[in-house]
């Protein structure tokens, strides 16, 4: 065998490894997580996704809302994410496994979303920050996402869903209603919601109280890799 | 004094243009003026997606410019248009050479860059028009990826054919890290593909694929073109071999045998198994120890060499610039596969450290490549040194004030958001941050336009193509250099 060939399998292998050890290993194991039913409840938890919010979940993916906003509440040191009421809880493998494209974000640049569901306002509210940011929250640096609504003649009733005419320009006669994808993406935020806290996760996360002592570890950082 | 001349002094090995340059000339002048063109697309994008991060009302009313499409934009541009581009383009070159071949089948080279580049147009164009996957350097939709594969595979494969039908006994190197990357980055894209869109894995494995692509990508494609230049250029230029060429088997394999696993540090802290963050954590700390078998290589060969090259040669110094970053980089990773990693992880000091590596130690190297290999290429020399300079000033300063902006940013956002500062505070205090980091990307594109008027004047222009055939081929392009990259 040449050296070229050597290099080749080499790479291949320790390729190969990684890919073995880190995401085939996962897939059987923490890929096939299975929701939890409730006996109590008679339900299962993660519910279904409804079908309005999956819908949104494609527009907050082609709109890039991850690139901003995480969704992955962290307990433990150094995070304050439980402080800041971003979750009751940290955020579990669990809670994401009937999400088609689960988009954890890498970057804070606006708050976490996870949880906004709790802590969401009216949904005029939430359309009117989608339309004008800084009207909701002055000095916000999110941006306005004004191509999500159409401005048009009021014919008859006025939309339910109209922009308060107090709070935004709106030429006379016209209105400015959330399109479907704003809809349907409101829809989804307001869905965000992790309530239930799985007794298995549970139980891993809260070890019996030690005095003196805060929260469990969450990850172990010079554990052995094999 | 042209640049050309500038770049070599007395002492230095003087560099030739043989058969195996005039063989791949037309693919490399494709792929490099493609991926300059990416370049300057990129760079662009990136602009605006910097600006509307302090001034969110800039082109807001925009669709397809929103944040979250204008920066997977630019980001896709940068790595697929200019990063594989031109890492193509240096391989190729780079392969040819070392490996003495002459392999016909340029033109099959072009059709194949020609395509690669059409499917990056579509993608990109694909995630302004809102077809984004938002997954963080997969973001092109799926449905242009296989198109974009065949292509890649065809180069790819040229480049491969080159070294087995070349007449060089030996192997470099260059050539192990060369390998490394052609093969590498098309397992992980097509593994990543294949696990996150075609038949997508179920919860938060998605975003460990992710991670592992990633880092991948970084790893073990943009960093290994990257060193395969530096392992290359510095003995030519220097007159000197290798520092401890012996050890450099041993930081390669050390090297590539960590570097997948690096991966899973990105996400710690995350929903992910505790043990894969730690097997993440363990592997960013493992490659310390062919970081610094590499360094020893590296630097060892400068120190050696003097210092004094530095301040003469040109393309000493955009390589020069990406050793340092290679250790910067990996230090970086290092630091934040740590325990107080987890709240650096979802600062702008993360995404700086990913640019350390996509602009400083990539690019810089590339930058340095193409300084190079062009008069060897087209057998003319550059027209303006004071424009190469130029473009170094830029890049450096350019990168340095935007990489260190958003690093101190970052450290501080992570510190405030860890302690609870309210949101608002940390994001006001981040904004100067951000807005010398738009300053800094404004000044790579002044530099990133010089150097692509620099490129199209060398290879194109027909005045300093009459002035060059008036005057005979430089001397320097036709002798042998002493054959140091032989030595293993
Ligand atoms: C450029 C970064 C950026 C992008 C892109 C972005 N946001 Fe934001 N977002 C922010 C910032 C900063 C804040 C905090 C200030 C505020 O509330 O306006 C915020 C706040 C929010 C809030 C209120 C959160 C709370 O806890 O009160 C919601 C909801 C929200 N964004 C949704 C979205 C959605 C949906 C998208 C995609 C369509 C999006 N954001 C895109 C930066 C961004």
């Amino acid at each position: 065998m040449n050296r070229a060939t050597v290099i080749f399998f080499g790479a291949f292998f320790a390729l190969t490894l990684s890919w073995a050890g880190l995401l085939l290993s996962n897939v059987r194991s923490y890929g096939v997580l299975a929701p939890y039913f409730d006996d109590t409840e008679n339900k299962a938890y993660p519910s279904q996704v409804p079908g309005l919010a999956a819908r949104g979940a494609q527009v907050y993916a082609d709109l890039g809302c991850a690139y901003c906003h995480t969704q992955q509440v962290r307990g433990g040191e150094p995070s304050a994410d439980l402080a800041r009421k971003w979750g009751g809880r940290e955020s579990y493998g669990r809670d994401y496994i009937r999400e088609e494209r689960v988009l954890l974000g890498d970057l804070r640049v606006g708050p976490d979303l996870r949880n906004f569901g709790v802590r969401a306002p009216a949904a005029a509210e939430l359309y009117l920050h989608l339309y004008s940011p800084t009207t909701v929250v002055p000095g916000s640096t999110m941006p306005a996402h004004r191509f999500l609504f159409a401005t048009r003649q009021i014919a008859g009733q006025p939309s339910p869903f109209a922009l308060d005419r107090a709070k935004v320009a709106v030429p006379a006669g016209s209105e400015v209603v959330p399109t479907e994808r704003a809809q349907v993406l409101v829809a989804y935020l307001m869905g965000l919601h992790d309530g239930y806290d799985y007794p298995e996760e549970k139980q891993k996360n809260t070890p019996p109280k030690k005095a003196g002592e805060k929260k469990p570890e969450t990850h172990t950082p010079e554990a052995p890799k094999k | 004094m042209s640049a050309y001349q500038q770049q070599l002094s007395p002492a230095a090995p003087v560099a030739e243009s043989g058969p195996a340059d005039a063989a791949v000339r037309w693919p490399v002048l494709f792929l490099l003026a493609s991926s300059i063109l990416w370049l300057l697309a990129g760079s662009v994008l990136a602009l605006i997606a910097a600006i509307k991060l302090h001034t969110p009302g800039f082109l807001a009313d925009c669709e397809f410019l929103t944040y979250g499409r204008v920066h997977p934009a630019a980001l896709n541009a940068f790595a697929y248009g200019w990063g594989v581009n031109a890492g193509l383009a240096v391989a190729l070159w780079l392969m040819a050479r070392l490996s003495r071949a002459t392999l016909p089948g340029g033109g099959l080279l072009i059709v194949a860059g020609a395509f690669w580049n059409l499917g990056v147009k579509l993608g990109v164009l694909g995630i302004l028009a809102g077809w984004s996957t938002s997954v963080p350097w997969l973001e092109m939709p799926h449905q242009v990826v296989p198109l974009l594969l065949v292509a890649y595979a065809l180069a790819a494969a040229w480049v491969v054919g080159a070294l087995r039908h070349g007449s060089s006994p030996r192997l470099y190197v260059s050539q192990w890290w060369l390998l490394v990357a052609l093969f590498s980055f098309p397992w992980l894209w097509a593994t990543a593909e294949a696990m996150l869109f075609f038949g997508p894995v179920r919860g938060t494995v998605q975003a460990i694929v992710a991670a592992w692509f990633a880092h991948g990508f970084l790893l073990l494609w943009f960093t290994p073109v990257a060193l395969a230049i530096m392992y290359y250029l510095l003995p030519k230029l220097l007159g000197k071999p290798i520092r401890a060429y012996h050890l450099a088997s041993f930081g390669f394999w050390a090297y590539v045998a960590c570097a997948g696993w690096a991966g899973a540090s990105r996400l710690l802290g995350a929903p992910v198994p505790a043990w894969t963050q730690a097997a993440g954590t363990v592997a960013s700390l493992m490659l310390l120890a062919p970081l610094g078998v590499i360094a020893v290589n590296l630097f060892g060969t400068l120190f050696n060499g003097g210092m004094a090259a530095l301040a003469r040669s040109n393309v000493l110094r955009f390589v020069g610039m990406a050793a340092l970053f290679f250790v910067l980089a990996l230090l970086r990773y290092a630091m934040m596969s740590l325990g107080a990693g987890t709240a650096i992880q979802l600062s702008w000091f993360a995404a700086a450290s990913d640019y350390v590596v996509l602009y400083g130690v990539f690019s810089f190297a590339v930058f340095g490549a193409v300084y190079y290999l062009m008069p060897r290429l087209v057998r003319r020399a550059w027209p303006y040194a004071s424009l190469i300079h130029a473009h170094f000033v830029c890049s450096a300063l350019g990168f340095i004030l935007a990489g260190v902006a958003l690093s101190l940013g970052g450290l501080k956002q992570a510190a405030e958001l860890s302690r609870g500062v309210p949101f608002a505070e940390v994001t006001a205090h981040t904004m100067p941050a951000l807005q010398l980091a738009t300053v800094g990307g404004l000044i790579l594109l002044v530099g990133h336009l010089v150097f692509a008027f620099h490129f199209v004047k060398l290879a194109f222009c027909p005045c300093v193509r009459a002035r060059a055939a008036a005057a005979p081929v430089p001397a320097e392009l036709l002798r042998t250099a002493p054959e140091l990259e032989a030595a293993s």
